[in-house]
This record gives C-alpha cells, sequence and structure tokens, in this order.
C-alpha cells in the first residue's frame, strides 16, 4: 500500500488530501487513481505537477515499496 | 533552524533570542513579512506546506546561503495555516560578522522563499477562495541572485 498524498489545488479537486492505494509502481498507482477518477488522473499528469516518493523528488516512473509516501505537488506558490 | 508554525508568533521575541549570547557577530538583519488585507479583497490568507519536505527544502536552500554570504547563523519561521492581515507570515534573521553579508543574505533568502518554497497559498475573500502563484516580479527578484 502507497500513501497518497494531494496538495494546494489537487487536493481541492480531487476531494481528498491523502489516501492508501494499493500500487506497486507510480505507472500502476497513476493507473488506479484513473480507475476511480479520469479527471484527477489527468490533472495528475498536468504541467508542472512534481512527485515526491518519500520526500524526494522523481521523474518519469518508480518503484513503490509498501507504506511509501507518493505526493503530488502543483506548481509551488512560495511563501 | 527552520520552523513551521501553526500558531501566530511573535517576531520581536524570536530577533531578541537569536541576538543573544553573540560576541563574535556584528550583524543580524531581520526581516518580517506581514499577510495584506488588499482593501479587504483578501480576508484569510491559508498557506499548506508539506511537513518534512518543505522544511528539508528551505534548509538547504539556507545552507547555501549560508556557505555563499558566510554567515555565522541564521533562523527562520514561516506560518503555515489560516493566516489573518496584519500577522506576521514570515521571519527571517542572519548573522554575519559584518552588516552587507547579513543584509544580502536576507534579501537572498526571502527572494527564494517567496519564488520557489514548497508552499501553496490560497487566497480566502468576499468573492471566494482562489490559489496563488508567484508572480513575475517574485521570479525576476529570484532571478538577481542567479550565477
Amino acid at each position: 500500500m502507497a500513501r497518497v498524498l494531494l496538495f494546494g489545488r489537487l487536493a481541492d479537486q480531487a476531494g481528498w488530501r491523502e489516501r492508501e492505494v494499493e500500487a506497486a509502481s507510480l505507472a500502476a498507482l497513476r493507473a488506479s487513481i484513473a480507475h476511480d477518477d479520469a479527471a484527477l488522473a489527468r490533472a495528475l499528469e498536468g504541467p508542472g505537477v512534481q512527485v515526491a516518493v518519500d520526500k524526494a523528488l522523481v521523474r518519469g516512473e518508480a518503484v513503490l515499496a509498501a507504506a511509501t509516501e507518493v505526493a503530488f505537488l502543483p506548481p509551488m506558490s512560495g511563501g | 533552524m527552520i520552523t513551521l508554525a501553526q500558531a501566530p508568533f511573535d517576531p520581536g521575541a524570536l530577533l531578541t533570542a537569536f541576538c543573544a549570547g553573540r560576541d563574535e557577530t556584528g550583524a543580524v538583519a531581520s526581516f518580517v513579512g506581514l499577510a495584506r488585507a488588499e482593501g479587504g479583497s483578501a480576508s484569510i490568507l491559508e498557506l499548506e506546506a508539506y511537513p518534512g519536505f518543505t522544511e528539508s527544502a528551505i534548509e538547504a536552500f539556507a545552507v547555501e546561503a549560508a556557505g555563499r554570504f558566510g554567515l555565522q547563523d541564521w533562523r527562520i519561521v514561516h506560518r503555515v495555516g489560516k493566516i489573518a492581515p496584519g500577522e506576521a507570515v514570515v521571519f527571517v534573521t542572519t548573522a554575519a560578522k559584518h552588516r552587507r553579508a547579513a543584509f544580502e543574505a536576507c534579501d537572498f533568502l526571502m527572494d527564494w522563499l517567496k519564488s520557489r518554497a514548497p508552499f501553496w497559498k490560497k487566497e480566502h475573500g468576499p468573492a471566494g477562495a482562489r490559489w496563488i502563484e508567484p508572480t513575475a516580479q517574485d521570479r525576476t527578484d529570484a532571478q538577481r541572485w542567479d550565477v
């Protein structure tokens, strides 16, 4: 189970901020989210959205171990 | 040290504590950013951070600033959650042997915090809520330091 975190406008769009998703890779995670909410899955691949796995930014694919934290970060606004 | 604060904080008390017990520091510079009411159009500012990730990003940048400007020490406190107009949003202070390094590092840290720090900002007003992204001016201010 990966723990998925959404921030900013992505959380507003989804209507949730945190959820457990059964997925062994980032691609499987995206597919699982798309199954429930296709518009959200598209937004997660939108321009400027970054992905952090266990608080480190990743590009492209990533293998997810048990209890991995996956965060989708829309463009940061600064403080 | 970086702290994300859920509740209002007292910048004066932070500055006093930061200045205490320094006998090799010639200069302490500080900056306090306050939430603006924007003539009533913004009643509440809401800042979201990613706990752990946000502090690490700010810490890494402050460590870079410390090396670049030769700082002896620094302290950053940033509010998160709902912030009312007039409340402090951010406090940055820097300590150096001489004033130029302290001033410049403080300016540098604020430009970066305003444009690149991992926060998501929402403005709540009479017309509803909207997410805010960095302004062109914030980006230009940050680019002044690119070498």
